[in-house]
């Protein structure tokens, strides 16, 4: 057990070295290490609730995707049926799908297939997968059409895909730095952004979903009147203001189009107003509209919203127009930047928010590092006190030791948060553990009667086996808690975690190394323990 | 120098006679400890059922905390307790969970955000919505259980299946008794009590590890010894390096509950309670006795054990120069592992 070739003790060294240097980052200034080589950059990144930030978890509203996809097969039914001019009715969506039953007996079929046209074969990444979009299924004229599990599912994850980029686009505008956005689970996304403080303009602009379209506004009768009833192909929208408008649901142009929006004022009455620009095909379709209905009044709609129905004095044929509406320059300016960004394809909601303010974290980082400097010093008194020269070793071990859990946990880029200190702090009463199960048994071996190196030898072959067992136990727990846990807790887990292999490393080897050439030096008579 | 000897080296105290103390003392305890989860509950945090906590600072002096809950009473959000927290200047809101789902929690927010407006610092800020908050009781539920699992699996192979049962009950009753001592003290139940949980489970058992390794080498050499004999005599050997530990573990425990500040304060101190006292004491009193009636010792003689630790480095041998002779037995221990 005492015994190291060369080779061997000078790999332990290096490997701890190594470890320990890989810690350095973490000591220097950040514009220092910028300027080293970037395998050498990697370093703990402070958790949110030790340099203050926001974390916000997003869910995309999959009930709101769900209707969409069934309004959109809704429409194709409608479109389908038309063209092959065969007669149905009751066209309506029921539940999760849609149905539509056809009139004659003898168009069934043709239906049948026409319909059958709308449903693709789903390819995923992985290919077909022979699965396709919709099922269809046929009771004696009355044809349902429901949309798949897994196109559901796949539908799901492209709007999350879709709004992760669209919610990138929107942080970045208002010019938060270094956020993180990924997604979580299946239908979840969560922002984090360092050092911001108070989230209410960012909650204010993920929470919209900026569906801009620009439709008419139906003529044919007074809001008032339309409470009761109305044509089919208009709604009611409320406005900013409270009052209600009776607006087609065709869209003209839809937000889609748009390649540019700015915020500015208005040359005539120096009001904040929104500047946008559409692309050709927008400009097209705007122009032909805006000529055919000279005199009429148009809407802008933001989220099912009357921002202003302005009427069409020319036709607006360069592409470009200006949103007015009663906006200050810090809601103009955030409409452009949504207009910029895209519209998200579903509503998202905030289901769980933490902010830490910098105040706290920096109390914090203070509280945690009194409570390393107090806990190691009065473990590391104890040890002296209970061990005196082999409770210096254990010292030493145990310095490495918290050395090393820095150097892996920045080769990990591990986040460190308050509980992950709390982590550490423990792993030092905890290291030493290794040490006193080894020197207990070394006492032991001593009172049995050996001689002194017999009794170190017989020490660590014994003590190593337990320490393997006690350790692992407590690792299962550690890795339990970071597959289930989030944010600081599972910086609790990955320290905890970390500090256990790193404890076995330097039981198991310096511990061992340093004892061997204490061993060496000094060929001591009796054990000083 | 003399050195710290908490144990005396011959230490042969009986502690297997104690188990007609210490396990009707535990029954009664755990029984207890339920009896108080049930009918006294726990501090649910608002990780596990939902709701907002907000941590504020007043700029200017003390809070006024009449004033306060006067204020944010007359946005009538429902329950909700003030409270100081660590420093006068300091306050803790929480405002239990709206009804309307997870937009009448932001809502929440931003009416109290508005109604203290710009006299106090936000420290913090959590909302919980009621999905999330579902999931992560689930979640923990789930982990605890799944580590109790793996735990068992591992000690069942490492050992013989008596040990892992013992092991686990031991255990179970850490558990119980920490949830106990957590619904006694009202100390907020949340996430952190899970890791603190967790890791009294992982300490615990790191400790009943350590004394049935023991057992089990004494089961190998005494073949003979009446098994109370043999519990207790691995027990006091190990006595030294459980109070050894738990004093270094105390100690730094100690220091995060003095320093480390109000926000894992509830979780150093479940910490405390389950590590050093409870989980101490299981370890000696629970954990080997119950070896005695879980029938350890009848199967001694089965033959899957591994074979005794390797023969000693004859006393001659000091360490040598030349890596010739003690390779062999490092090897050997080292192929056991």
């Amino acid at each position: 057990m005492l015994f190291f070739t060369r080779w061997k003790a000078a790999a332990i060294l290096l490997t701890a070295l190594a470890v320990c240097l890989c810690a350095l980052p973490n000591f220097f200034p950040e514009r220092v290490v910028r300027t080293w080589p970037s395998w050498a950059q990697r370093h703990v990144v402070l958790g949110l609730d030790l340099q203050g930030g926001s974390h916000l978890l997003l869910e995309v509203d999959t009930g709101a995707v769900r209707k969409e996809q069934l309004q959109a097969i809704d429409d194709d039914v409608l479109r389908v049926l038309r063209q092959a001019r065969i007669p149905f009715t009751g066209r309506a969506i029921h539940g999760n799908a849609v149905e539509v039953h056809i009139t004659r007996d003898t168009d069934l079929d043709t239906a049948l297939g026409k319909l059958r046209e709308l449903s693709q074969p789903l390819s995923g990444l992985a290919g077909s997968t022979g699965q396709r979009n919709i099922d269809i299924t046929n009771n004696s004229g009355l044809i349902t059409l429901a949309p798949t599990d897994a196109a559901v599912t796949e539908r799901v994850r492209q709007a999350v895909d879709q709004s992760i980029e669209i919610i990138e686009r929107r942080v970045n505008e208002i010019g938060l730095v270094e956020p993180t956005i990924q997604r979580e689970g299946a239908d979840r996304i969560l922002v984090q952004v360092p050092g911001l403080q108070d989230p209410t303009r960012l909650k204010e602009l993920l929470g919209k979903t900026a569906k801009l379209d620009f439709r008419m506004v139906d003529l044919s009768m007074t809001p008032e009147q339309a409470q009761d009833a109305h044509p089919s192909e208009s709604e009611i929208l409320d406005g900013e203001g409270g009052q209600k408008f009776l607006i087609e649901k065709r869209v003209l142009v839809s937000g889609a189009d748009l390649v540019d929006a700015q915020a500015g004022f208005d040359p005539t009455n120096n009001q904040p107003v929104v500047n946008f620009r559409f692309n050709s095909g927008g400009a097209r379709k705007f122009a032909d509209v805006t000529t055919a209905n000279v005199g009429k009044p148009f809407a802008i709609v933001l989220d099912n919203k009357v921002i202003s129905a302005p009427v069409i004095r020319t036709p607006i044929i360069g592409g470009s127009g200006q949103i007015s509406g009663n906006f200050t320059v810090q809601s103009a300016n955030d409409l452009a930047v949504l207009l910029r960004a895209g519209a998200l394809p579903a509503p998202l909601t905030i289901i769980e928010e933490r902010t830490v303010g910098p105040g706290l974290g920096q109390d914090s980082i203070n509280a945690g590092e009194h409570a390393a400097y107090a806990g190691a010093a009065l473990v590391i008194i104890f040890m002296f006190v209970t061990y005196g020269l082999f409770g210096l070793f254990a010292n030493i071990a145990v310095a490495v030791n918290v050395a090393m859990i820095f150097g892996v946990l920045s080769l990990l880029s591990a986040t460190l948060t308050l509980p992950g200190i709390a982590g550490i702090v423990l792993t030092v009463g905890i290291a030493v553990d290794s040490n006193v199960l080894i020197y207990e048994r070394i006492r032991e071996e001593v009172r049995a009667g050996r001689t002194a190196i017999n009794a170190i030898d017989a020490g660590f072959t014994r003590a190593l086996a337990t320490i393997l067992d006690s350790n692992i136990t407590t690792f299962i727990a550690a890795a339990v808690l970071f597959y289930i846990g989030t944010g600081p807790v599972r910086g609790f887990a990955v320290t905890l975690g970390v500090g256990i292999i790193t404890t076995l490393f330097t039981a198991f080897t310096l511990t061992r190394l340093i004892v061997a050439y204490w061993v060496r030096l000094w060929r001591p008579k009796v054990v000083p323990i | 120098m003399r050195l710290l000897r908490i144990v005396p080296d011959d230490t042969k105290f009986d502690f297997m006679r104690f188990r007609r103390i210490s396990f009707p003392v535990s029954a009664m305890l755990s029984i207890a400890a339920i009896a108080l989860f049930f009918f006294h509950g726990l501090n649910f945090g608002i990780d596990f059922i939902g709701g907002t906590l907000m941590e504020v600072q007043t700029k200017a002096g003390p809070a006024d905390l009449s004033k306060m809950r006067a204020t944010i009473e007359s946005l009538h959000l429902g329950d909700f307790q003030l409270q100081q927290f660590g420093a006068p200047d300091d306050v803790l809101i929480r405002i239990s969970e709206q009804p309307g789902g997870d937009e009448a929690q932001q809502a929440a927010v931003q009416k109290v955000r508005d109604a203290l407006g710009d006299d106090v610092d936000y420290r913090r800020v959590e909302v919980v919505g009621p999905s999330v908050s579902t999931e992560l009781l689930a979640y923990g539920t789930i982990g605890l259980v799944l580590a109790i699992v793996a735990i068992l699996i591992y000690l069942w192979f490492r050992f013989e299946w008596q040990f892992a049962l013992g092991a686990m009950i031991a255990n179970v009753h850490d558990l119980v008794l920490t949830v106990g001592f957590m619904s006694l003290t009202h100390i907020d139940f949340d996430l952190t009590s899970i890791a603190a949980l967790l890791t009294i489970l992982g300490y615990s058992l790191n400790d009943t590890v350590v004394i049935y390794d023991r057992i089990r080498e004494m089961l190998r050499r005494y073949k003979r010894m009446p098994m109370p004999d043999l519990l207790n005599a691995s027990v006091n050997a190990t006595l030294s390096r459980s109070i050894v530990t738990h004093v270094t573990v105390a100690m730094s425990l100690l220091a995060l509950l003095l320093f480390g500040g109000q926000a894992i304060h509830s979780f150093t101190a479940t910490m405390m309670f389950g590590v050093v006292l409870v989980g101490t004491y299981t370890s000696v009193f629970i954990a080997s006795p119950i070896l005695i009636y879980l029938g350890v010792g009848s199967t001694r003689h089965g033959g899957t054990e591994e074979p005794e630790a390797p023969p000693v480095v004859p006393s001659a041998t000091p360490v040598p120069a030349k890596p010739v002779k003690p390779s062999t037995p490092s090897r050997r221990a080292r192929a056991r592992r």
